[in-house]
C-alpha cells in the first residue's frame, strides 16, 4: 500500500498550544497545500505527523512558522525500538537511497523529550541502526544530510518512563522561525506600549492572516505598531490607524520604566526601521475606527488587530459636544471631544462590517476577543455572512478572564442588504 | 501622506456619502522619499487606483493603465514614484462635498470628526 503523500513530522513548541494547528493549516492553505492529518488528535503532544504534497510546501511551511521548531521526512516510527526498526524496513529503499549514497556525508543525532541519556546510551542507539543502508561519511562539522531520532518520554516531569511512548525517526529538512521571538523582542524594541503584543502571538497572528509578500495588511487599533511588525517581516505593506493622536505621532509619555517622554526615534515609522522595514510602512492615520474614512472598496488583503478593550487600555471612540462630563479628555490638536466608553459589542460589529466591506475575496480578520471566561459561549463570538470562521484560540490572562484569537475569512461579496 | 493613501481615503461627514470621495489635497510641505522599487507590488496596485482621483492630487502621472502595463518597468516606475515616494508632510485634505478640513501634520492626517459631524 504506497502513500501518495509523503509523510512529515513536525516538532512542535509547547507554548499557545491552541494557537499551533491554526497556524500550521493557514500556512499549509498559503503554500498550496491542505491540512491532511495522520493521526488522531493534535491536542498537547509535540509531535504531529501530517501528510504534505511535496517537500516545498514543507520548507515554505518552516519559513513562517513560530509554533513548529523542526520538520522532518519521516521514515519510521513506532512505540518501541523494534517496532521503529520493522517500520523502517518498510519504509521503501529507493526513497531512502538518494540521501545515502557513497558520495554523500550525515550524521544521525538522537533527541530525547522529558529524559537526558548518557552519551553511551545514545551512541548505542546510533549502533542499532546499522541495518539501514547507509553508505556515505560520517560529517558531524557540516554533513549535508542530519538524520534524526526523536524519542518521546511523555509530557509529565513528574514521571518519566523507563522506555519511551513513542519513537520516530526522519531526514531533518528545516527548522521554523522561533528566533524571531528572540529578534523582535519587545525589550529591545525602540517604541512600545502599555499594551504592545508579544513578538511570538504577533508572528502567529500574521500567520493566521495568511499575510504574504505584496499584500495590503490594516490595524485599525494600531497603538505602537507591534502588529504591523509581523506582517512587513513576512512582506507585507501596512497601514495602521488609532484615535490617539500621540501614540500616532510618537509623543508624550513613555511606556518604558526608567523614561519619563518619547523620545524622537518613537514612532511606529521608526519600529519598522529598527528591523529594516522601512519600506513596507505606507502610512499610519489619526482616525476613529468607528467612524472609517476609507472609501467603497476592497483593498485590504488582511486586517490584523488588537482592539481595545477596556482592561488595560480604556476604550475610547470620538463623542458629541453635548456629552462632555467633567474630566473627559480632549484630542489636542482636533478639539475633538473623545468619550470614554464604547460598548464592545458595538465595536466587534463595527470591525466586522468593515471587514467584510474592505477585504479582498479570501482576505482575513484576526482580532483578539475578551472574554469573561464563566459567562463565555461560543455564541458570544461575533458573526457576519460574509465573514467564516476559521479558528477561536483562547488565551488565559487571569482566572476568570480570559481572551480568544479569532480568524475570519472574507467568503462572500458585501451587499449592503448584508448588514445584520 | 502617501498619494496611495489619498487616493484610498474618503470624508465622512454625515450627509455625504460617496460625495465625499476624493478629498481635495491642498499640500503646503512635500518631501520626495525613496523607496525601495518593487514592480510586483506597484503591478498589484494599479487595479485598485481610482484614477481621476490621482490625477487631481498629482502632478505627472500617466493618465491611466496602459496595457500590458504589469511587465512594463518604465510605467510601473513612473506609478511607484507618484503612489509611494511622494510624501505630503504638511497640509490639508477638504472634503468637497462639506468644505470640512482634515490636517496633515508630520506626514499623518488627522480624520478625526465629533459625534455631530459624522453619519449615522
Amino acid at each position: 500500500m504506497s502513500c501518495p503523500l509523503n509523510r512529515y513530522l513536525l516538532l512542535m513548541a509547547q507554548e499557545h498550544l491552541e494557537f499551533r494547528l491554526p497556524e500550521i493549516k493557514s500556512l499549509l492553505s498559503l503554500f498550496g497545500g491542505q491540512f491532511i492529518s495522520s493521526q488522531e488528535t493534535y491536542g498537547k503532544s509535540p509531535f504531529w505527523i501530517l501528510s504534505i504534497p511535496s517537500e516545498d510546501i514543507a520548507r515554505n511551511l518552516m519559513k513562517r512558522t513560530v509554533c513548529a521548531k523542526s520538520i522532518f521526512e519521516l521514515w519510521g516510527h513506532g512505540k518501541s525500538p523494534e517496532e521503529l526498526y520493522s517500520s523502517l524496513k518498510n519504509y521503501p529503499v529507493e526513497k531512502m537511497v538518494p540521501f545515502l549514497h557513497s558520495d554523500s556525508t550525515y550524521k544521525i543525532k538522537i533527541h530525547t523529550f522529558n529524559k537526558t541519556l548518557t552519551q553511551e546510551e545514545k551512541v548505542k542507539r546510533i549502533d542499532a541502526l546499522e541495518f539501514l543502508p547507509f553508505e556515505g561519511k560520517v560529517n558531524l562539522k557540516k554533513p549535508q544530510h542530519i538524520f534524526s531520532v526523536l524519542e518521546d518520554y511523555g509530557l509529565d516531569p513528574n514521571c518519566i518512563p523507563e522506555n519511551p511512548h513513542n519513537i520516530y525517526f526522519g531526514r531533518w529538512i528545516a527548522d521554523g522561525q522561533r528566533e524571531l521571538i528572540e529578534s523582535y523582542s519587545v525589550k529591545k524594541r525602540h517604541f512600545i506600549g502599555n499594551t504592545s503584543m508579544d513578538a511570538g502571538l504577533s508572528f502567529i497572528m500574521a500567520n493566521h492572516g495568511k499575510v504574504k509578500e505584496n499584500d495590503i495588511v490594516f490595524d485599525p487599533f494600531v497603538g505602537t505598531g507591534g502588529l504591523l511588525i509581523a506582517s512587513a517581516h513576512f512582506g507585507a505593506y501596512v497601514y495602521g490607524t488609532d484615535i490617539d493622536y500621540n501614540t500616532v505621532h510618537g509623543l508624550g509619555k513613555a511606556s518604558r520604566k526608567n523614561q519619563k517622554w518619547r523620545g524622537p526615534d518613537e514612532n511606529i515609522r521608526a519600529n519598522l526601521r529598527q528591523y529594516g522595514l522601512e519600506k513596507y510602512y505606507l502610512d499610519v492615520l489619526v482616525s476613529d475606527a468607528s467612524k472609517p474614512s476609507w472609501r467603497k472598496g476592497t483593498y485590504f488583503d488582511a486586517i490584523i488587530t488588537d482592539p481595545p478593550y477596556g482592561i488595560r487600555e480604556s476604550t475610547r471612540k470620538t463623542g458629541s459636544q453635548k456629552e462632555i462630563p467633567k474630566g473627559m479628555e480632549k484630542c489636542p490638536e482636533s478639539h475633538v471631544p473623545v468619550s470614554l466608553s464604547y460598548h464592545l459589542s458595538d465595536m466587534f460589529f463595527d470591525l466586522l462590517n468593515f471587514a467584510a466591506e474592505t477585504l479582498v475575496l479570501g482576505g482575513r480578520l484576526v482580532y483578539w476577543l475578551p472574554v469573561y471566561t464563566p459567562e463565555y459561549t461560543e455564541e458570544m463570538v461575533p458573526w457576519h455572512p460574509c465573514l467564516r470562521l476559521i479558528s477561536n484560540c483562547e488565551q488565559k490572562l487571569s482566572s476568570h478572564t480570559s481572551r480568544r484569537l479569532i480568524t475570519m475569512e472574507k467568503v462572500k461579496k458585501f451587499e449592503l442588504q448584508n448588514i445584520p | 501622506m502617501k498619494l496611495l493613501t489619498h487616493n484610498l481615503l474618503s470624508s465622512h461627514v454625515r450627509g455625504v456619502g460617496s460625495r465625499g470621495f476624493p478629498l481635495r489635497l491642498q499640500a503646503t510641505e512635500v518631501r520626495i522619499n525613496p523607496v525601495e522599487f518593487n514592480p510586483d507590488f506597484v503591478a498589484r496596485m494599479i487595479p485598485k487606483v481610482e484614477w481621476a482621483a490621482l490625477l487631481e492630487a498629482a502632478d505627472t502621472v500617466p493618465k491611466g493603465p496602459i496595457e500590458g502595463y504589469e511587465h512594463d518597468e518604465k510605467f510601473l516606475r513612473q506609478m511607484h514614484h507618484v503612489l509611494l515616494e511622494v510624501d505630503v508632510l504638511e497640509g490639508t485634505l477638504q472634503c468637497p462635498e462639506s468644505g470640512r478640513l482634515f490636517p496633515i501634520s508630520r506626514g499623518i492626517p488627522n480624520m478625526l470628526l465629533s459625534d455631530e459631524e459624522t453619519e449615522t
